[in-house]
């Protein structure tokens, strides 16, 4: 009976309008618009569907979602229960839930640590808020497990781990005995989505709800400090080639780089 | 007393030094020094004299077949070993294949962290203070690290390169892998490159990128024409690499290549941050888009709205008449 841990992130909405999109200079933090909910991290998502094509295939596959955050990361797992998965784990602990990315690998570790065995950790390449690409790796370095990262194509099957990976210029396949970490990337393909009855029969898996105590570890510290957060001002004035024409436009526009010999 | 700083440089597939090599020597220049170097793979003794030409006081190579290509558990025992030996204030590394993977793991195993993908690095006395983008590109992020040694990748082209000088003097010495093939828990079974036809994405000086405003894939047909014409190399923004209308190694974008030509030209691109972050260091964007509001305006130098079949055809040929008079 293979065992998926999924881990998944709720962000604030990355399609946020730009117009909209607004941060908080001296708390450091980005301002919640009304009416635009958080979201489940799109890489994430893209992690419990690699989870679920392993399923598809081994149905006795079980797969656990696991989330750190404050009480509305029920609604990720709950979206990730609804596409397929079989059971939540939520850690939800004000001493943790805004930790930096090393106390949050620490007490991720910390709870795949009590839902062994596992065969399998699927994380997503990034998260879509900070961007920061660790927490994947970093787990598989404090449990002591292989990492394999930016994948497009995950199989798992007799104690092998097989991915293919996207590198710079093609891509590679790399196996990795399990249990393993794997982080995926967005060329793994479309997250399947939950139907109306699948989204019912959610409500009735189990979430557990665990805190730091219920870990069994001292609280993790962070290593980093946020010095600033802040929008960069990148807008400039643009200048619009307009014509009588779309053709004379188009020729407007080559004589104007020409002109400031961009051509 | 942790002093100085320690570079993981890098070598490239074809047996030169990968670019990001000197950006990083230069950064670590920047921050005072001095600069010590890892130089890792197979093959790569040869480049140590290049490393010092760049900048590096001491080259530290590590040459053995296990070592390439990358693998975490090949590079890991050497990268902890040499950062505990030279006891830096800061390492560096590129937020490349190779950094996006060690530096985690060089971090925790170091019991520190590290600052990815970063646009600038200062010191603020002896402390690393280290920017970078976040929210998809929409913000910046500066941050200090609590630990020692202060972590960073860089951002490939967000350093200029000191003037190479091949006078410069420093220290090479060699070191041993220190690992067994049966210590490396993975195994690269497959290797595929996707070659781009002509000009690389991030050396080129021009750049024409297409989005989902072009329709569809046969659009990707005019970008190339022009793309010949100047000399330049196409583009693809994350939504058409995702629907196939272009191959994955095109995709220009924070989780794609970032691109540094002298011209980028958007076409049907509305201009996602996640896109944006890509391009974040063009000074000359033109956008030809649909939407007066699509966001891609708002970094463009210049910008026609309108529907790009009927403009560009026309663009091309008059910058194919251009170029040959």
């Amino acid at each position: 009976m293979p065992h998926i841990i999924c881990l998944a992130k709720q962000v604030p909405d990355p399609e946020t309008p730009a117009a909209q999109f607004k941060v908080d200079e001296a708390a450091k933090k980005v301002i919640p618009v009304p009416g635009i909910q958080p979201v489940p991290s799109q890489f994430d998502t893209i992690g419990v569907e690699a989870a679920l094509r392993i399923k598809d295939d081994v149905a006795d596959t079980t797969i656990t979602i696991v989330s750190l955050g404050p009480d509305s990361s029920r609604d990720t797992i709950k979206h990730s229960l609804a596409m397929g998965a079989d059971e939540g784990v939520h850690i939800n602990d004000p001493a943790v839930n805004d930790s930096d990315h090393w106390a949050t690998a620490e007490t991720l570790a910390a709870a795949i640590k009590k839902l062994e065995p596992y065969d399998l950790i699927i994380a997503g390449r990034q998260a879509v808020d900070w961007d920061m690409g660790v927490v994947g790796t970093t787990i598989g370095e404090i449990l002591d497990l292989p990492s394999v990262t930016i994948a497009k194509d995950l199989k798992m099957a007799n104690g092998t781990v097989t991915v293919e990976r996207v590198l710079l210029d093609g891509f590679e396949t790399v196996e990795a005995p399990t249990p393993c970490v794997v982080t995926v990337s967005n060329e793994l393909g479309e997250p399947r989505y939950p139907q109306l009855r699948q989204i019912m029969q959610a409500a009735k898996k189990e979430v557990k709800t665990w805190t730091v105590a219920d870990l069994g570890i001292e609280t993790p510290q962070n290593r980093t400090t946020l010095e600033a957060l802040f929008v960069p001002d990148t807008s400039i004035e643009t200048e619009f080639i307009e014509g009588e024409s779309a053709q004379e436009t188009g020729e407007k526009l080559a004589v104007r780089l020409n002109e400031e010999k961009l051509i | 007393m942790a002093s100085g700083v320690l570079v993981f440089g890098e070598a490239t597939d074809d047996g030169g030094l990968n670019p990001v090599t000197a950006e990083l020597i230069a950064a670590g220049s920047n921050l005072g020094g001095p600069v010590s170097c890892v130089l890792a793979g197979t093959g790569v003794e040869g480049l140590a004299q290049e490393c010092v030409a760049a900048g590096a006081d001491k080259v530290i190579v590590v040459d053995d077949p296990i070592l390439a290509p990358y693998q975490g558990d090949a590079y890991i025992p050497m990268a902890e070993r040499i950062a505990k030996e030279v006891d830096p204030s800061v390492v560096l590394m590129g937020q490349t294949m190779m950094g996006r993977d060690l530096a985690p793991r060089l971090a925790q195993r170091l019991g520190t962290a590290v600052a990815m993908d970063c646009m600038v690095l200062s010191m603020d006395g002896d402390q690393l203070v280290a920017e970078r983008p976040c929210y998809g590109g929409s913000a910046r992020a500066k941050y200090k690290i609590n630990g020692t040694p202060q972590m960073a990748t860089l951002r490939a082209k967000a350093t200029e390169p000191l003037a190479p000088d091949s006078s410069r003097q420093g220290e090479i010495v060699k070191q041993e892998a220190g690992v067994t093939a049966d210590q490396v828990r993975t195994k690269i079974t497959d290797r595929r490159k996707e070659k781009a036809e002509g000009v690389r994405l991030e050396d080129a000086t021009v750049v024409i990128s297409g989005g989902r405003g072009l329709g569809g894939p046969e659009g990707f047909k005019e970008l190339e024409e022009l793309a010949e014409i100047m000399g330049g190399a196409v583009g693809a923004s994350r939504a058409v690499c995702d629907l196939g209308w272009y191959p994955v190694p095109t995709q220009v974008g924070l989780t794609g290549k970032v691109v540094t030509p002298d011209l980028y030209i958007a076409v049907g691109i509305s201009g996602a941050s996640q896109h944006m972050a890509g391009i974040s260091s063009v000074k000359n964007i033109v956008a030809i888009n649909k939407d007066a509001e699509a966001n891609i305006f708002k970094a463009s130098r210049f910008g026609v709205v309108g529907d790009w079949k009927e403009i560009f055809p026309a663009f091309k040929e008059k910058v194919r008449e251009l170029k040959s008079a």
